[in-house]
């Protein structure tokens, strides 16, 4: 029975024999939870943008001074924990645990600085009226969708933190390896790249049209 | 089998390049932020951002997630599903979003 299964029908690489995409099943696994976030975001970037162009007295909170401008900070701080990310991968790949482990860390560092600047953004808009059921141009789908929207991302912003960390502390300890760094990074991207897209849609296009 | 090992520790890429790929975000970033100060007509302002942003994500998913450096397969697998579904989307809910600025302006 065994001499049978060497045929070339499995042998060949879609066959379960071997691995079709030369990857392991972790970063196989994260790709795909990857390609299903990316549909939940630009679902509610599109939706989003469906119920601005469908309120013609749209608030648009985000003046040069200072939203934009900290949202610019925040984007270059996430930028900024994006690089210290790959660097991480890098160290971790030639096994250079202890810088491996600090990039790790201060990649962590650059997420909670880009969820208190967040934090403290939203608690101005929550000052100045604006809920995410309420704003005082009685438009609350801009509340729902702006504080759904980022509020997904500083989500996704704060579970990368803590698993970062894990990883980080469990690298260090050696109970992971190079790839579990890797598979962070996937997931550390991502949220960047998220976050390439939120901030010229919502704050950048704060415009009359 | 040794194959697949080898490709798990082949090097992808280095500072250097890194930091060059982070430069050209940080700058295209910068563009987008002047785009934003300049105030130009909605639509243009939107084509270009939309672009900028694509090209921005395009270089985070080749370099930083190293997609250049797994195989074609992964590629051709995550990718043109993706932009698949987008244009799903987009396809429902364009025309609609279109009317809808049209009875706005009128």
């Amino acid at each position: 029975m065994h001499e049978t299964k060497t045929d070339a029908s499995l042998s060949s690489p879609w066959a379960g024999g071997v691995s079709p995409f030369a990857i392991n099943s972790k970063k196989f696994g994260m790709w795909l939870f990857l390609v299903s976030d990316t549909l939940t975001f630009a679902a509610m970037l599109l939706a989003y943008s469906y119920v601005r162009l469908a309120n013609p007295d749209w608030p648009r909170p985000f003046e040069i001074y200072p939203a934009i401008l900290n949202a610019t900070v925040m984007t270059v701080i996430l930028l900024f924990s994006s690089l210290t990310m790959v660097l991480g991968v890098s160290a971790a790949h030639r096994n250079d645990r202890s810088k491996a482990v600090r990039y790790l860390l201060f990649t962590a560092g650059g997420g909670i600085l880009f969820d208190i600047l967040h934090l403290r953004e939203w608690f101005h808009l929550f000052a100045e009226g604006y809920t995410p059921w309420s704003t005082p141009q009685g438009v609350p789908l801009f509340g729902a969708s702006f504080f759904g929207i980022t509020g997904l991302h500083m989500t996704h912003v704060t579970i990368g933190v803590i698993y970062l960390l894990i990883i980080a502390f469990g690298y260090g300890k050696k109970n992971f390896d190079s790839t579990d760094v890797e598979v962070s990074g996937l997931y550390w991207h991502f949220v960047d790249l998220v976050w390439m897209f939120v901030f010229p849609m919502i704050y950048l296009m704060s415009i009359k049209l | 089998m040794s194959n697949h090992e080898e490709s798990e520790t082949h090097a992808v890429g280095s500072t250097r390049l890194f930091v060059t790929v982070w430069i050209w975000l940080a700058a295209i970033t910068g563009l987008e932020v002047f785009l934003g100060y300049e105030r130009l007509q909605p639509g243009l302002m939107l084509t270009l951002l939309v672009v900028l942003s694509l090209v921005k994500a395009a270089l985070i998913v080749t370099y930083f997630m190293h997609l250049k450096y797994e195989k074609l397969s992964l590629t051709l697998m995550v990718i043109p599903s993706t932009i698949f579904c987008i244009c799903m989307i987009l396809i429902f809910f364009m025309p609609d979003a279109l009317r809808l600025l049209q009875i706005r302006t009128h």
